[in-house]
């Protein structure tokens, strides 16, 4: 069973790999890089095509074009069972007729591996849950099962360890627990990880490299951190947090600036920051970037004037307005209550202020809620 | 009063059920008591009580015969229609291919049709092909119109499976026959095993259909329906009894080991 | 339904398409149905419309298609009985064997598989066997007839037995448990929230069970009712047994034509009838009913 193709090991290459059924393109064109060794994840909401690239990489569904290859080997024709490939599925597929021990000793035995008893209790340690051996996958709680299902795929220490969604079965708090094992779990076998994930917060919190998909595409791909600073498309800067897209063009230059006419009222955002074509564009910023304040007060950066606050939502750590501007649209202001300050109300006059430095300006030629209208939990 | 009213209106549904299973094992109970009785001849009235008709259940001419061959006519026919219903049921269920609903439309008419037409039927090609009628048409009978139901019995198992256990199985280096092996046909089995059961009881219990294809064979059945007129005797009672135990008995072991199986060691 | 689950398994069925394999797993079924049902019905049509020929119990083709007007005219009165037997026995059954399923899916707890299988095992005492019981139970000399007389509700002149009602109650009780299982099936797929939210907007209890349980377990309802007159249509043992000569029916006349007095053609003519009819009245029933999948 061992042949060249399950032993191939390396960084996973995608080129131009697509998917169609019939008129519709699942995955289009799609090429990219995973190094070996990586924590990557593929984020989007449902119906983007991450879910098939997935299903392509692990051989259970077959790309209408394109090439799949682990370093040097191209496993594109390969069956599912000729690929050092292994998936954590949705809802883990655990086998009910066979034991936890039987469940986790699958693949290898399929392989012809002589220690299996060793290695499945080596992996039960991993997952800390040697006691369960001999129960059947219906006796486990969710969490129990999960942590099978990742034990059952790593044991035969795959090049490429697939999951997808392997955390949306369960509630929140034990979601927030397993991310930080599944992390530990990663660096712990050194093995590469590919995360399918609609869950921003679960993708930012777990992988090293994310690729945002939409359409079949990849929109940006990049660290966590680059992609929630610097979007570079209005369907990133909405689908990964909250940001207030507001219409302008740019109309003067300053140092490392651009200068930006918004309405009538002027703001900067930097040069290297800014990710369109021509002058139109989408000025952005996050609304934990920005300070809201009675009108009578004033702060340094820039600001807007003119704001009055429609609603308040006070929610413990934050309180979240919504600020009605002069041309009327509803700009989103997060403000930590760290100043024992008592917040605002509605109806106050407040000016917004900001570090022209935090902002980003996008195409304007594009749907300012690109990406903002998905329901992240619809699946 | 009041209190009673509430009481019978929350246990309404409680005591319907106690009626309507008192409706159908009245029979049941009946027969089962009259295989006791210490009958002369006909077993209409009730003599007195005796387990001569339990220690002797083949006293009577021809009754154990006719048991026999209906067993030996379930067991074939549910063997039969067994291999062919779950065939058919895999095809259906695991295979795109042209010709579905054709297939498909085949499978439903027989259930859909009434016994009469199917044995009425079947009589008319036997004898124009001047085939000799008994054991063997009997069991091409019972092989087809049990083969609907396997299929049908089956295939909700196979259609209840989790398409990506069969994928687990795959990702984790199981060829396909080793998936069918190790994971579709364990977790098939229990269907299988159903529809098997459901098939003999449907052959063993067969009147109508066999009637018409039975030529001078007697099955249990044809048995107890010939001998009605001139008073049935009690080893039938007995015999009648002593299958509705029997099972039960497997049926129930049958969920006790399942049970077993699931839980574990 | 369909869509959804081949979409979902989509890896199996496309990498399974082209191959010849499913012909070869539907052969074996497929041809012995051709052969021990399709074939049949063929004959069955054209000894239809044969005629008696030169020797005894000879028939040759003559497409005598007013075999099927004989036949119908000859046997009205039997088809209709039939018809109407079967229909009250269905009503009876979907009467006792509603609230048994709904009892057995949402009140018994624990018991639901011993119950479940109770409502099967009467099956395994012969058919035959329970029918004659019920003879005997409602005949003079039975236990009931005794207890009623006592009770004076019956005399000794009134006849249980022998009747068109003793009929309707065997029918119905033969064909009991295909009525109950599919009940069951689907009542059980209901989900107890479902009934919880009627009842949180503001419906009562009869309401409830009126706009959300009967509608959602309605293709049971289908099913089970099928079952349990397609049988009971073609059914003669009941009237056999439990009935009189005024309450035979058309499965009695057939069986009669075929076995005794074997008038081929007359008989196929009928079966050929009673076939269509209840073709007809089935897909009627699934238009109205509104639901396709049976199978």
């Amino acid at each position: 069973m061992a042949d060249a193709s399950t032993s191939a090991k390396g960084d996973l290459k995608l080129t131009n790999l697509t998917k169609s059924y019939g008129e519709f393109k699942a995955v289009d064109d799609l090429s990219l890089v995973i190094p070996e060794g990586s924590f990557f994840a593929l984020l989007g909401p449902s119906g983007c095509g991450k879910t098939t690239t997935l299903r392509m990489i692990a051989g259970l569904e077959e790309p209408t074009s394109g090439k799949i290859s682990i370093g040097a080997t191209d496993i594109t024709d390969k069956r599912p069972y000729q690929r050092p490939v292994n998936t954590v599925f949705q809802n883990y597929a655990l086998f009910p007729h066979l034991t936890i021990f039987e469940n986790i000793a699958f693949g290898l035995r399929r392989r012809g591996i002589k220690d299996v008893k060793e290695q499945v209790d080596k992996v039960l340690n991993l997952v800390e849950l040697p006691h369960l051996a001999d129960r059947k996958p219906t006796q486990l709680s969710g969490g129990q099962q999960q942590r099978i299902a990742v034990a059952r795929a790593i044991v035969n220490r795959p090049a490429l360890l697939l999951l997808d969604e392997p955390l949306g079965a369960l509630d929140l708090k034990l979601r927030r627990q397993m991310q930080i094992e599944l992390k530990w779990i990663q660096t712990e076998v050194g093995l590469t990880f590919v995360h399918v994930t609609h869950d921003q917060e679960e993708a930012m919190t777990m992988a090293d490299t994310i690729a945002v998909m939409n359409e079949g595409r990849i929109e940006q791909m990049g660290s966590p951190a680059e992609l929630y600073d610097n979007p570079k498309t209005a369907f990133v800067a909405n689908f990964l947090g909250q940001s207030n897209l507001i219409e302008g063009s740019i109309v003067d230059s300053d140092g490392d600036y651009h200068v930006v006419d918004l309405h009538g009222q002027k703001a900067k955002v930097l040069k290297s920051r800014t990710h369109s074509k021509n002058n139109s564009v989408l000025y952005a910023i996050r609304p934990e970037k920005l300070r809201i304040d009675l009108d009578n007060q004033s702060r340094p950066g820039n600001r807007f004037t003119g704001g009055r606050i429609v609603d308040v939502s006070y929610i413990g750590v934050s309180t979240q307005y919504q600020v009605e501007m002069p041309w009327k649209q509803e700009i989103m202001v997060f403000e930590q209550n760290d100043d024992g300050v008592p917040p605002l109300d509605k109806g106050d006059e407040v000016t917004l202020s900001w570090e022209p430095s935090f902002s980003f300006a996008l195409d304007g030629a594009q749907d300012a809620t690109a990406g903002s209208e998905v329901n992240p939990e619809e699946e | 009063m009041k209190t009673l009213t509430r009481w019978f209106s929350r246990n309404l549904i409680r005591i319907y059920m106690v009626l309507g299973f008192t409706y159908l094992f009245i029979p049941v109970a009946y027969t089962f008591v009259f295989s006791f009785n210490d009958y002369i001849k006909s077993n209409l009235v009730w003599r007195g009580f005796t387990f001569n008709n339990w220690k002797n259940p083949c006293g009577v001419l021809d009754v154990c015969p006719a048991l026999g061959n209906s067993m030996k006519i379930g067991l074939l026919a549910t063997f039969i229609a067994t291999i062919l219903g779950t065939l058919i049921a895999f095809a259906l269920g695991r295979y795109a291919f042209k010709g579905r609903a054709v297939t498909n439309t085949l499978i439903f008419l027989p259930m859909a049709s009434p016994e009469l037409v199917l044995g009425a039927s079947l009589l008319t090609i036997f004898l124009n092909l001047g085939m000799n009628l008994g054991f063997w048409t009997i069991v091409i009978a019972h092989v087809m119109f049990c083969i609907s139901f396997v299929v049908v019995t089956v295939k909700a198992r196979i259609a209840s499976l989790d398409p990506r256990l069969e994928q687990a199985a795959m990702d984790l280096y199981a060829d396909e026959r080793e998936t069918f092996r190790r994971v579709t046909f364990p977790l098939v089995a229990p269907g299988i095993a159903g529809a098997a059961l459901l098939a003999f009881s449907l052959s063993f219990d067969d009147f109508i259909i066999t009637n018409f294809n039975s030529g001078t064979t007697i099955t249990f059945p044809l048995y107890v329906y010939t001998h009605a007129e001139r008073g049935l005797p009690a080893q039938a009672n007995v015999i009648g009894s002593a299958m509705f135990f029997l099972a039960l008995l497997i049926v129930v072991a049958g969920q006790i080991v399942g049970k077993k199986v699931k839980v574990g060691k | 339904m369909a869509a959804v689950v081949r979409t979902s398994g989509a890896a199996t069925s496309e990498l399974k398409k082209k191959s010849l394999v499913p012909y070869f797993l539907l052969a074996p079924g497929l041809i012995w149905l051709a052969l021990f049902f399709v074939a049949p019905i063929i004959t069955l049509v054209s000894t239809a419309t044969k005629t008696p020929g030169v020797g005894i119990g000879e028939f040759v083709q003559t497409y005598r298609w007013a075999n099927y007007l004989d036949a119908i005219t000859g046997s009205a009165a039997q088809f209709s009985r039939s018809f109407l037997y079967a229909t009250i026995a269905t009503l009876l059954a979907l009467a006792i064997a509603y609230p048994l399923a709904y009892g057995i899916a949402f009140k018994s707890g624990k018991y639901k598989n011993i119950l479940l299988v109770l409502v099967v095992a009467p099956f395994f005492c012969s058919f035959i066997l329970r029918t004659i019981a019920w003879k005997q139970i409602l005949g003079q000399n039975g236990p009931l007839f005794r207890l009623l007389l006592d009770l004076h509700i019956v005399s000794d002149t009134t006849h249980l037995t022998a009747s068109a009602p003793a009929v309707i109650i065997g029918l119905a009780y033969n064909f009991l448990p295909f009525m109950t299982l599919p009940l069951y099936g689907s009542l059980e797929r209901i989900d107890p929230r479902v009934l919880e939210a009627s009842g949180d907007l503001y419906a009562n209890a009869f309401t409830t069970f009126r706009k959300v349980t009967v509608p959602l377990s309605m293709p049971g309802v289908v099913a089970g009712t099928l079952l349990t007159f397609i049988p009971a249509t073609g059914d003669y043992v009941n009237a056999e047994i439990l009935g009189n000569p005024s309450t035979k029916m058309i499965g009695n006349v057939i069986n009669a034509q075929f076995l005794n007095t074997q008038d081929y053609p007359l008989a196929a003519s009928l079966s050929f009838i009673l076939m269509i009819i209840i073709s007809v009245l089935v897909m009627i029933y699934i238009r109205k009913a509104g639901t396709e999948e049976l199978v």
